[in-house]
C-alpha cells in the first residue's frame, strides 16, 4: 500500500491532437525547408557553370498555378470546416470536408497532369530526379492530407462533427502545406 | 490523502490481460503494446543490443588498426565496418538510447496515464528498428557510402529514410507528452529536469532529422537513376554526414545531461536553486539542432594564421557566429547545468548512489567529448580527416551511455519493479569511465598526429599501435561493461526482494506511485504544487 499525492481532478484536454499536428507540421517544414535549401544550392552551382536549369525540360505553369490556387482555396474550404463545427452544423462540416477531399485529388490530378506534359524520364540528366524527388516529396504531403481528411471525415459523419480540435488540426496541416507548397511554387516552379 | 491499491497484475487482470498467459500471446501482448514503459524498455533493449555490435565491431576495428589491416577480415570490407561501426554508435546507440528512456520515463514524471499517442511512438520504435536491419543488410552487402552494389546503396539509403522517419514520429510523440500531459499544477516551470530535457531533444529532432529525410529523398532518387547530381555513392557522406558527427549528435546526448541534472538536487537532497537557469542551461545544448540548416563542419577564425588578421572582419564574423552557436554554446548549456548543480549542492552532504555515480561520470565524459568537438572544426588545426573526430564521437555516445545506465538504474524499481545492486553498479560504473577514456582519448593525440580516420593502415611519429591498442582496449571494456550491466539486471529480476516506492528519497512525482508503476501509471491524477511534489508529500507527513 503506498501513500499518495491527493488525487486531483481529470486534467482538462490540453489540444493533444492539435499540438502533435502542429509539431508534425513543423517537422514538415524543415522537410520541404531543407529540401529547397539543396535545391537551390544545386541550381546556383548549374547557374554558376553557365547551364540552363532546366536545361531542356518545359515545365507546365498553368497547371502549377492552378495548383497553388487549389491549395489556397483548399485551406479557405477547411476553415469553414472549423466554422461549422463551432456550430455544430454537421451538415456544412461533411459538405466542406467534401470539397476539401475533392480539391486534393485536384491537386494530385493537375500533378500527375504536369508530370504528363513534361514528358521528362527520371534518368535523362540530374533535373529530373530532383524535380521528381521534391514534387514526389510534396505529393505525399498531399496525400497524407487527404488520408486526415478522410479520418476527419469518418469522425464527423460518424456523430462527431462538433469534434472542433480534430477539425482545427485538419486545418492547420492544410495551411502548412499551402505554405510549403508556395515554396516549392516558387523555387521550383516560377524561379526555377 | 489518497492510497493507491492498484498493481500492474490487478489491473492487467481489469483489462481482461492474463498474468499467466501463453508465450505467444504475451509476446503478442508485448509488441503491440501501447504502455509508454514497454515501449521504451524496447527502444533501451534494442539500443543496448546495438551498443554491444557496435563496441564489438569496435574492437574487431581496433585489432586491424593495431596489425594494420587484413587480419580478421577481408580490407574490400573495411570501409563497410567503419561506416557501420559509426551508424552503429549514433543511429543504433546514441538516439535511441535517448528517444527510448524518454518514452519509459516522461509520462511518469509529468503525473500522466500514459503517453501522447503511444501507437505514433510504438510505430516510430518498429520504424526505426526496421530501418536498422536494412541499414545493416545493406552494408553488409557492399552497400554504404562509396559502396559498390548499387541496390545496396539504395537500400541503406532507404533504410535511413526509414529510421529517421520512426525517430521523428517518436519525437512528436514525447514532445506532445510534456507540452499536453502534464498534471494539474505541473506548469513548464515545474516540469522535471529530465523531462525538460527529452522535450528539447523532441524538439531538435524535429528541427534536423526532417532535413536529413529530405536530402536522403534527393540522394536515393539521384543514385537511383541518373548518379549526375551528388557524386554517386562516394557523395553521399558529403550531404547526410552533419547528422552523425558534432554538433548534431550532441542533441541526442541531451537526455544524458537531464538524468544527470535530475539526480543532482536528490543526491544532494536539496531543492533545484535556479531552476529556470537550468532550463535554460539544457536548452542551450539543444541550439546545436540548428546545424542540421548550416551543415557547417569547417569553420575559419578571425585568429587563423600568424595573428589576428583584421581583413575582411565582416567575413570572418559570419565564420565565427555559426561556429560559436553551434560548438561553444552547447558547452556553455552544460556548464550551466553543471555550476547550478554545485550551487544546489553547497553545503550539503551528498549521498553518493550509484545512479547519480553513473550519470555523473557520464556527462563529464560528453563534456570532454564537446571540448574536443570546439577543436575539431577550427581550420587551421587540421584536424579534419583523422581520428580526431572519432574520439569526439566516441567520448559523446559512450557518455551518453554511461548515463542513461545510470537513468535506467535510478527508474528501474517504477519500470521493473526491482533495483539494481548499489555496489556492484558503483564498481561497473567506474569500469564504464576507464572504457569511454581508453576508447576516445588516445585518438585525441593520434588526431593531432594525423592519423587518417576511417582507415586500419597509419604512418606516423609517435607511438601510434600504444594508441591504437588502447582504444582497442577501450572497445572490449565497453563491450563487458554493457554485458556485466545486462547481467546485473538480470540478475536484479529474478531476486524476490523488491524496493520501495521511493528507495532514492526523491523528489519528482514518479516516486509517489507504486513500484513498479501500473499500466496507467496513476490511480488517480496527483495535483501538483511544486516542482519537487513527492518533497512536499513528505513534508507533509512530517509530525509537526
Amino acid at each position: 500500500m503506498t501513500l499518495a499525492l491527493p488525487a486531483g481532478p481529470t486534467p482538462a484536454p490540453r489540444r493533444q491532437i492539435f499540438v502533435g499536428t502542429a509539431l508534425a507540421c513543423v517537422a514538415g517544414t524543415m522537410l520541404i525547408g531543407g529540401q529547397l535549401a539543396i535545391w537551390a544550392l544545386i541550381r546556383d552551382r548549374a547557374v554558376e557553370a553557365g547551364e540552363r536549369f532546366p536545361a531542356k525540360f518545359e515545365i507546365p505553369e498553368v497547371a502549377s498555378n492552378v495548383m497553388l490556387m487549389t491549395l489556397y482555396a483548399l485551406c479557405l474550404f477547411a476553415q469553414w470546416t472549423v466554422w461549422s463545427a463551432k456550430r455544430g452544423d454537421r451538415m456544412h462540416v461533411g459538405l466542406s470536408l467534401g470539397i476539401v477531399g475533392l480539391m486534393g485529388v485536384a491537386f494530385v490530378n493537375a500533378q500527375a497532369y504536369v508530370y504528363h506534359r513534361m514528358e521528362m524520364p527520371i534518368a535523362d540528366g540530374g533535373y529530373p530526379g530532383m524535380f521528381y524527388a521534391i514534387t514526389g516529396t510534396m505529393l505525399a504531403l498531399v496525400i497524407i492530407g487527404l488520408v486526415f481528411t478522410a479520418i476527419t471525415a469518418f469522425r464527423a459523419l460518424g456523430g462527431r462533427s462538433g469534434e472542433l480540435e480534430l477539425v482545427a488540426s485538419h486545418a492547420l496541416y492544410w495551411y502548412f502545406v499551402a505554405a510549403a507548397f508556395s515554396g516549392v511554387w516558387f523555387l521550383v516552379y516560377v524561379t526555377k | 490523502m489518497t492510497t493507491i491499491e492498484s498493481s500492474p497484475d490487478a489491473v492487467g487482470a481489469a483489462r481482461g490481460e492474463s498474468a499467466i498467459g501463453s508465450f505467444p500471446v504475451a509476446l503478442a501482448a508485448w509488441l503491440t503494446s501501447t504502455d509508454h514503459k514497454r515501449i521504451g524498455r524496447m527502444f533501451l533493449g534494442g539500443s543496448f543490443v546495438g551498443l554491444a555490435a557496435t563496441a564489438a565491431l569496435g574492437l574487431v576495428l581496433g585489432i586491424e588498426r593495431v596489425d594494420g589491416g587484413d587480419v580478421l577480415i577481408d580490407s574490400g570490407a573495411i570501409p563497410q565496418l567503419f561506416q557501420l561501426y559509426r551508424f552503429g554508435l549514433v543511429s543504433a546507440t546514441l538516439i535511441p538510447l535517448g528517444i527510448g528512456l524518454s518514452i519509459a520515463v516522461v509520462p511518469l514524471q509529468l503525473g500522466a496515464r500514459s503517453l501522447a499517442f503511444p501507437r505514433l511512438a510504438l510505430a516510430g520504435f518498429y520504424g526505426w528498428l526496421a530501418g536498422l536491419v536494412l541499414l545493416v543488410v545493406g552494408l553488409a552487402n557492399n552497400g554504404g557510402i562509396g559502396g559498390g552494389d548499387a541496390d545496396m546503396v539504395d537500400l541503406f539509403l532507404a533504410g535511413h529514410v526509414l529510421m529517421a522517419i520512426g525517430l521523428i514520429a517518436a519525437a512528436v510523440s514525447i514532445a506532445t507528452s510534456v507540452l499536453t500531459t502534464r498534471a494539474p499544477g505541473m506548469s513548464m516551470r515545474r516540469v522535471p529536469l529530465f523531462s525538460w530535457s527529452a522535450l528539447i531533444t523532441a524538439i531538435g529532432a524535429l528541427l534536423s532529422l526532417p532535413v536529413l529525410v529530405g536530402a536522403l529523398v534527393f540522394l536515393f532518387v539521384d543514385h537511383r537513376n541518373a548518379r549526375v547530381v551528388f557524386g554517386g555513392n562516394v557523395g553521399i557522406g558529403d550531404w547526410i554526414g552533419w547528422a552523425f558527427t558534432q554538433p548534431a549528435t550532441y542533441v541526442f546526448a541531451l537526455p544524458a545531461v537531464g538524468v544527470a541534472a535530475e539526480l543532482l538536487p536528490v543526491t544532494f537532497g536539496r531543492r533545484q536553486v535556479m531552476r529556470g537557469v537550468v532550463y535554460t542551461g539544457l536548452a542551450l545544448v539543444g541550439v546545436a539542432a540548428l546545424s542540421a540548416v548550416t551543415q557547417q563542419n569547417v569553420h575559419s577564425l578571425p585568429w587563423s594564421g600568424s595573428g589576428l588578421d583584421t581583413d575582411e572582419l565582416g567575413t570572418k564574423f559570419d565564420d565565427f557566429v555559426p561556429f560559436a552557436l553551434f560548438n561553444l554554446l552547447p558547452v556553455l548549456g552544460v556548464l550551466i547545468v553543471m555550476a547550478i548543480g554545485a550551487l544546489t549542492a553547497k553545503g550539503a552532504r551528498p549521498s553518493i548512489t550509484s545512479p547519480f555515480l553513473f550519470s555523473f561520470l557520464g556527462v563529464g565524459m560528453i563534456l570532454v567529448g564537446m571540448l574536443g568537438g570546439v577543436l575539431y572544426p577550427i581550420d587551421d588545426l587540421g584536424l579534419q580527416g583523422t581520428v580526431f573526430e572519432e574520439g569526439v564521437l566516441v567520448y559523446v555516445v559512450y557518455g551518453t551511455v554511461l548515463s542513461v545506465m545510470g537513468g535506467v538504474v535510478y527508474w528501474a524499481p517504477k519500470l521493473w519493479g526491482r533495483a539494481f545492486p548499489d555496489k556492484p553498479v558503483m564498481g561497473l560504473a567506474g569500469l564504464g569511465l576507464i572504457a569511454t577514456v581508453l576508447a576516445s582519448l588516445p585518438y585525441y593525440a593520434a588526431g593531432f598526429a594525423d592519423q587518417p580516420a576511417a582507415s586500419p593502415t597509419y604512418e606516423y611519429g609517435g607511438p601510434a599501435e600504444l594508441w591504437n591498442a588502447l582504444v582497442l582496449l577501450g572497445h572490449a571494456l565497453m563491450l563487458l561493461t554493457v554485458l556485466a550491466f545486462a547481467g546485473l539486471g538480470a540478475k536484479a529480476l529474478r531476486r524476490d526482494d523488491r524496493p520501495g516506492d521511493d528507495p532514492w528519497d526523491a523528489q519528482t512525482v514518479e516516486w509517489t506511485t507504486t513500484s513498479p508503476a501500473p499500466f496507467d501509471n496513476y490511480a488517480e491524477v496527483p495535483v501538483i504544487s511544486s516542482a519537487e511534489p513527492a518533497l512536499d508529500r513528505k513534508a507533509s507527513e512530517q509530525p509537526s
